[in-house]
């Protein structure tokens, strides 16, 4: 049986990793299965067999988005270029490179915990106080 | 495995979530320095020291004809306040309660935090730290206990400070009985000297558990810095049928590069 959601040997990786790469193996499984379906709805013809296969995506779409928050939940990074491209109107990858540049520059000047650091996170609290 | 140990304890990861968030909630208030100074890293737990550009001649060189100088650096301190969980009270949060005692890390967060501030505002004389309070070359003003006076100190530190040239805003760290003070108190027509001294500074107003008196520093950026390798952090230690023993840890060390860009109003 493999584990192919680890690249690393999976008894060295705290639980917390090792729970965030089997939210990114599901995101994957989600957003392959929404492809696949995308295509069976392009060339099936009969109504019923569409029908439950439309409704059988909707599930998809939402088992793909719950997976999706409780990444961005646990990557405050993450999240914060998320929020700079998605839901938003204009040029895309104008977005997404504002919104990383953005972020990853506020991350450094707040003091954000290095990449697999169990710290609490705290760093600069400047802009907190009233 | 990092160096806390933290797989090794004897803890769910329901658990540790309860309790990071637990140290999170009780140290973020306290942190005061972290709100009126400069964050540098965290450049974690290898980092042993911040560069300071500077040198100190060496009288000897191995052989005639050389000088030599040595880098002088900064070494960061590590500071840990060691605390004990029943586990017990973590079966319980377990299982669902939400009232499970952590009680000895609420206490371990305030005395790590009230450190941190200290040796920040009033230095660290074994771990080669200065702090704003003591470095500053301005001369101090007496706060006192009648804080109706209060304004007029303030406000005479900001204007020293705008004499030399050091421009707002200002933040000001208040030790927590001049806090307590401050919040109790209205001033004639009933404005809250809060809100007065925050006019005053156009900052932060900051309860600084570890402050003697108060601080008024500039907010300007680039005149104190925090210099943080670990930045605060829950370790495993020990553990036995009944407890389980974790420390919270941080390592850091601390800079005024503008001495004159704070005013100490001392108690």
């Amino acid at each position: 049986m493999g584990f192919d959601q680890y690249h690393e040997p999976a008894d060295e990786l705290p639980d917390t990793t090792r729970t965030f790469a089997r939210l990114c193996a599901s995101l994957t499984e989600e957003a392959e299965a929404i492809g696949w379906y995308e295509q069976r709805l392009a060339v099936e013809p009969e109504r019923q067999a569409r029908a439950i296969m439309r409704d059988a995506q909707g599930e998809e779409f939402k088992h793909f988005c719950m997976d999706l928050e409780f990444l961005l939940r646990r990557t405050p990074l993450w999240r914060e270029i998320a929020e700079g491209i998605l839901f938003q109107e204009g040029d895309i990858v104008e977005h997404g490179e504002e919104a990383e540049e953005e972020a990853v520059e506020g991350a450094a000047a707040r003091g954000a915990p290095l990449a697999g650091s169990t710290s609490l996170g705290i760093g600069s609290l400047r802009g907190a106080a009233s | 495995m990092s160096h806390l140990l933290r797989e090794h304890a004897p803890i769910t990861e329901a658990g540790w979530s309860l309790i990071d968030d637990e140290a999170r909630k009780r140290l973020t208030p306290a942190l005061a320095a972290r709100k009126l100074v400069d964050f540098a890293g965290p450049h974690g737990w290898e980092h042993s020291a911040t560069n300071l550009g500077r040198t100190r001649a060496l009288a000897d060189a191995p052989v005639d004809g050389v000088t030599a100088a040595q880098r002088r650096v900064q070494a960061v301190v590590e500071l840990r306040a060691p605390l004990s969980l029943a586990r017990a009270e973590l079966r319980d949060a377990d299982r669902g309660a939400d009232d499970a005692d952590l009680g000895p890390l609420d206490e371990a967060a305030h005395r790590i935090a009230t450190a941190e501030n200290r040796a920040v505002f009033h230095g660290w004389d074994a771990a080669g730290i200065a702090g704003i309070a003591e470095a500053s070359t301005q001369d101090p003003i007496e706060l006192g206990e009648d804080c109706q006076h209060y304004p007029r100190h303030v406000a005479r530190a900001v204007e020293a400070l705008l004499r030399a040239g050091i421009d707002g805003p200002y933040g000001l760290a208040l030790g927590p009985e001049a806090y307590t003070r401050v919040l109790e108190t209205t001033e004639h027509g009933g404005y809250p000297l809060f809100d007065h001294l925050r006019k005053i500074i156009g900052g932060p107003l900051v309860w600084a558990p570890g402050v003697q008196g108060a601080v008024v520093v500039s907010q300007r950026g680039g005149d104190f810095v925090l210099e943080v390798g670990e930045d605060l952090s829950i370790g495993y230690d020990r553990h036995d049928a009944d407890a389980v023993d974790l420390y919270l840890v941080e390592s850091f060390t601390f800079r005024v590069v503008t001495s004159d860009a704070a005013v100490a109003l001392t108690p």
